[in-house]
């Protein structure tokens, strides 16, 4: 790889623009794609690997090209510096997540709980708008406080969020069904909600939680198959 | 940017930048059940140092050991590991899978 590409990737990077290596096999001649001065389906071929975000090897006129994606960082949104987000933030990290703790108050997000996390002390609903989420982001709630995490997840339903979760009791996320529904969403739209939050692992501890969030996480982005979250049921606590 | 564990390319840059040769290998193909998808990468210096993987753990030696020679020929190399490995006794996949790896200076 030459020092010249390099560069031009760091930077791409940098700017959170997509970009494709491509490597000629076995010659290893490299061209950064997309990129004007390339034919067109070469280019063409290249946004549908950074969509799929499938590296491989690719046929193109007779000659082995090894596409190689190169997307933005996948973001998590957590809305809640509580102590269950102190352990989540080391866990998304460690995979690779992009990662912005929001809450407004103070005495929650402080640097001294969240060392080297981005932190928002926005409401969430203009944290969310000013964050906006898209299909490479995910967004989980966990202030169990309706006017917190209720603007959150309003604003995460109507955006192309990958994963939504809301952490709360099976009675709790009735309720917060309802209230949603008041603002005009409906069951199917909601159903993208992971409420209870994570996997169901009998999480105890706030990292065990998280690593039940984190799993659940990588679970919908990798399309394992999942269990439907029961039913809610007013009587469970 | 980024340095978590994935990121072998930003090590490798780094690396580099310190002065180090640096050599770096990529997954270009996948067969069967090899454990890590095309793109996955390793980047190797010549002073030993090592970052990332192109498999479980079965061919990053032999990986390593033609990283040195592409280090020293500035050629680059594609290396087919698998089942119809010559050497599968000693490099093969253990999982029944194959790969295709690209081994290449940063220069």
């Amino acid at each position: 790889m030459t020092p010249e590409i390099l560069a031009a990737l760091a930077a791409a990077r940098e700017q959170k623009r997509p970009v494709v290596v491509a490597t000629k096999l076995p010659s290893g001649e490299q061209r950064l794609l997309p990129d004007s001065a390339a034919p067109d389906h070469l280019n063409e071929i290249a946004r549908e690997v950074l969509i799929s975000d499938v590296s491989g090897t690719h046929k193109i006129d007779g000659v082995d090209w090894f596409l190689h994606a190169y997307n933005p960082p996948l973001r998590l949104v957590i809305v809640g510096a509580v102590h269950i987000a102190q352990a989540l933030v080391q866990f998304s990290s460690a995979c690779g997540y992009a990662t912005t703790v929001v809450d407004p108050r103070r005495s929650f997000a402080s640097d001294e709980r969240f060392p080297n996390v981005s932190i928002s002390s926005a409401w969430p609903d203009e944290a969310m708008d000013e964050f906006k989420p898209d299909s490479r982001t995910a967004v989980v709630t966990l202030t169990h406080d309706p006017k917190l995490d209720d603007p959150a997840l309003d604003r995460a339903l109507k955006s192309g969020a990958f994963y939504i979760g809301a952490l709360g009791s099976r009675r709790t996320h009735a309720a917060r069904l309802k209230r949603l529904r008041e603002l005009g969403h409906t069951d199917e739209e909601m159903a993208r909600i992971r409420g209870p939050v994570g996997l169901n692992i009998e999480a105890v501890t706030a990292p065990e939680i998280a690593a039940s969030i984190i799993a659940e996480i990588i679970a919908v982005r990798r399309g394992a198959p999942l269990p439907a979250k029961l039913a809610p049921q007013t009587s469970a606590s | 940017m980024s340095d978590h564990v994935e990121d072998v390319l930003s090590t490798a840059a780094g690396w580099r930048a310190a002065g180090e040769q640096v050599a770096l290998a990529t997954v270009t193909e996948t067969w069967g059940s090899s454990p890590r998808p095309a793109g996955s990468q390793m980047a190797v210096t010549k002073s030993g140092r090592m970052a990332g993987s192109v498999s479980g753990g079965c061919i990053e030696g032999a990986v390593a050991e033609a990283a040195m020679k592409t280090l020293e020929t500035g050629t680059p190399q594609l290396l087919d590991f698998g089942v119809t490995h010559e050497r599968a006794w000693e490099v093969g996949l253990a999982c029944g899978g194959k790969v295709k790896v690209f081994v290449e200076k940063l220069s």
